[in-house]
């Protein structure tokens, strides 16, 4: 240990652009199974051969057409609940919330039943758009009954609101799935929560949401961190609190709408991977974000492959994985680790 | 009555002498009472004995209160004694036991975890319940009135105790709990959507409506393990009420003022998930009323932890009062009794939500 600060800060600062390079590569390894691995294995070289040039062997067909669209996808929804799970544990300054908190998943579900039920959609396709609707309307609802005091949202009442709407619209959701067991046989398969069977277009539709929602993330950042110190000390610092608020919200939106549209409701992502990059970066927002994304990217992905690989040749959906395998290393990591406090 | 009621004065001790509160003495035993409190929890007796009533009356062979009298002193005619004797009453009781039962785990859940969002779902018990349940019904080994209730009964109090285990770890923290809860519970509602994939369609269906809470068609057999689990129970969470007004401290001031910390605890978590797992087994997950009875009651008594006894009447009275919607809303069809516990449940915590945040900042 070194006795000046400014050393000490220096090295931490060090090990934190280490940690990210590390992860980087950790992620990049991770897409590279992703596309190699599954019911047929593929040599890492054959990976980079045929990505380099589509050659139209089965190799190529299976990269390109199979795992590809939802390697793209795990890393945009990776990103995406990372980043959003440490955003909403930031706002909320609630280390148990997740971004089912904002009512998101919720909305999304209910969305997709209606959709169903109603209107006979039975593709991924036709989902995205419900559910990215339901997740976004619902969230707005929230947050407008969250923020009803003058002070604008505050933690508490923002994760009430989320529960006490979430909850009614589950009871909603039930009430259908109870009354028309066709509409069961199909959400029963989109709740889970998986990568499996979307093309490339899925990705490319709800990319676009993914990236505004990390740009306003990035530029929430500095933000947060002031609002950890409270909200007065904040506002003395100059900081406009209600901005701040409606840009974090803005961007949970649009980063766990869009995830939540294109797979369903993967949950875990969002609690575990903030509380990880935390006991990594410390409470900085600014190392916390891309930290708690590429830790996202790396989980999504692990499970995606796991899934693929331990029921050969059928497979485990992704959300199954990262609930059934998370869940031990969540509980781990609570017992071992004292929580950096929020 | 006997007990001498008087206004607290200042010549009270000093942590009883609390504006608002009433000192109840009954001989050498004293204890400090808010006023509104006992006028909430007498509102809400009265209100969920009425609905019980109107409920047993209601239906489609409607039967006056004199005559439901009737058949409780054993008169009436011999339909009118079946339909009160063997499909109503049994399904009030349930729904009346159900609501406290639940009101109360709830009430113990956010006390002991400090946290206005903790509700017995973080215990492990709902989703324990779940996986067992429908386990038992996809994989068909369950059979009989008492098949489903078992397994649920089983799997929530396996899952209970393992969170509590591995919450363990030179004591317990509510924070801990509360975390590992969350994650064992992830774990098992894995497990139970990959059950739900592999069953087929009609046992999917029966799994979903267990799942979502329902009252229909209770008998004698759900009310009476019920019945006697709240008779033991009920008290028991009466009683460690005294231990939670030192929990809802931090653990080093409860562990100051005296508390045996570890057995209280794990009392408290013990009894709040054994009421949960009760409720839960006879009627499946109504979860909502865990959750919001202890809050309202908290907001309606004021005081700064949920009262146990006014959560109780107040959540037989959602409870109760829900069934009876949803038999009349749609009827003769009738909606889940959840739905109705969320539409009555939800507006109203909004407009708690609302009205707080506006007069804390007006």
């Amino acid at each position: 240990m070194t006795s000046t600060p400014d050393l000490a800060l220096r090295s931490g600062r060090r090990r934190r652009v280490v940690g990210l390079l590390g992860l980087l590569l950790l992620a990049v390894v991770a897409v590279l199974l992703s596309l190699g691995l599954g019911a047929q294995t593929l040599h890492p070289g054959e990976v980079w051969r045929v990505l380099l040039s589509a050659d139209g062997s089965d190799a190529s067909a299976l990269v390109w057409e199979l795992r590809a669209p939802r390697t793209v996808l795990g890393v945009a929804v990776g990103l995406a609940l990372g980043v959003a799970g440490a955003l909403i544990q930031g706002h909320t300054r609630n280390p148990i919330a997740d971004p089912g908190l904002l009512g998101v998943s919720a909305g999304a579900s209910f969305a997709v039943v209606v959709a169903i039920a109603v209107f006979g959609v039975d593709s991924f396709g036709g989902y995205i758009w419900f559910a990215f609707a339901g997740a976004l309307v619902t969230s707005v609802v929230v947050f407008a009954v969250g923020s009803g005091g003058r002070n604008g949202p505050t933690p508490v009442t923002l994760a009430l609101a989320g529960m006490a709407i979430g909850a009614l619209l589950f009871s909603f959701t039930s009430s259908i799935l109870v009354t028309s067991p066709e509409t069961l046989n199909v959400f029963r398969f989109w709740v889970v929560g998986s990568l499996a069977g979307r093309d490339l277009d899925t990705a490319w539709q709800v990319i676009p949401f993914i990236a505004v929602g990390l740009v306003l993330a990035a530029a929430n950042a500095p933000a947060l961190n002031t609002l950890g110190l409270g909200e007065d000390v904040a506002r003395a610092l100059g900081q406009s609190v209600p901005l701040a608020r409606v840009v974090g919200v803005a961007a949970i939106m649009l980063l766990t709408g869009a995830a939540t549209a294109a797979c369903g409701p993967i949950g875990f992502v969002g609690l575990v991977v903030p509380h990880l990059a935390r006991a990594l970066t410390g409470p900085d927002h600014r190392w916390l974000l891309p930290f708690a994304g590429l830790l996202g990217v790396v989980a999504v992905l692990l499970a995606d492959v796991a899934g693929r690989l331990v029921a050969r040749p059928a497979e485990v959906q992704t959300g199954i994985v990262l609930a059934v395998a998370g869940a031990p290393f969540f509980i781990w990591l609570v017992r071992r680790v004292r929580l950096v406090q929020l | 009555m006997n007990d001498t009621l008087t206004r607290s004065t200042a010549a009270e001790p000093a942590g009883l002498a609390l504006p608002g509160r009433t000192v109840i003495r009954i001989g050498p035993v004293s204890a400090a009472v808010p006023a509104r409190g006992v006028a909430v929890t007498l509102v809400a007796l009265l209100g969920a004995v009425a609905l019980a009533v109107v409920s047993v009356c209601h239906g489609d062979f409607p039967i006056t209160p004199p005559a439901v009298w009737e058949v409780l002193t054993g008169g009436g005619t011999r339909i009118e004694r079946h339909i009160v004797l063997n499909l109503r009453l049994p399904r009030v009781l349930c729904a009346l036991l159900v609501g406290a039962a639940l009101a109360v785990a709830g009430a113990l859940t956010q006390t002991f975890a400090r946290n206005p969002l903790a509700s017995p779902d973080v215990l492990g018990v709902t989703n324990g319940a779940a996986v067992g349940a429908v386990a038992a019904i996809v994989l068909g080994g369950a059979v009989g009135a008492y098949g489903v209730p078992l397994a649920a009964l089983g799997g929530a109090a396996i899952s209970a105790t393992l969170i509590y285990l591995l919450a363990w770890r030179r004591g317990i923290d509510g924070y801990r709990l509360v975390l590992i809860g969350l994650g064992v519970g992830e774990i098992l509602g894995g497990i139970t959507s990959w059950l739900l994939i592999r069953a087929d369609l009609v046992d999917a269906t029966r799994a979903t409506i267990w799942i979502t809470g329902s009252l229909a068609g209770r008998e004698w057999a759900h009310v009476r393990p019920l019945a006697a689990a709240l008779a033991v129970l009920l008290p028991l969470a009466m009683a460690a009420s005294v231990a939670l007004r030192v929990l809802q401290f931090r653990e080093d001031t409860a562990r100051a003022l005296g508390l045996r910390l570890q057995s209280a605890q794990l009392l408290v978590v013990a009894l709040a998930a054994a009421l949960a797992a009760a409720a839960v087994a006879a009627a499946g997950p109504i979860e909502f009323v865990a959750f919001l009875v202890p809050q309202v009651a908290l907001r309606l008594c004021g005081g700064s932890r949920p009262p146990l006894l006014a959560s109780a009447l107040l959540g037989a009275l959602l409870v109760v009062g829900a069934d009876l919607a949803a038999q009349i809303v749609i009827a003769p069809k009738e909606l889940p009794v959840g739905l109705l516990t969320a539409m009555i449940g939800t507006p109203y915590l909004l407009w708690l939500l609302l009205r707080r945040s506006r007069r804390t900042s007006g």
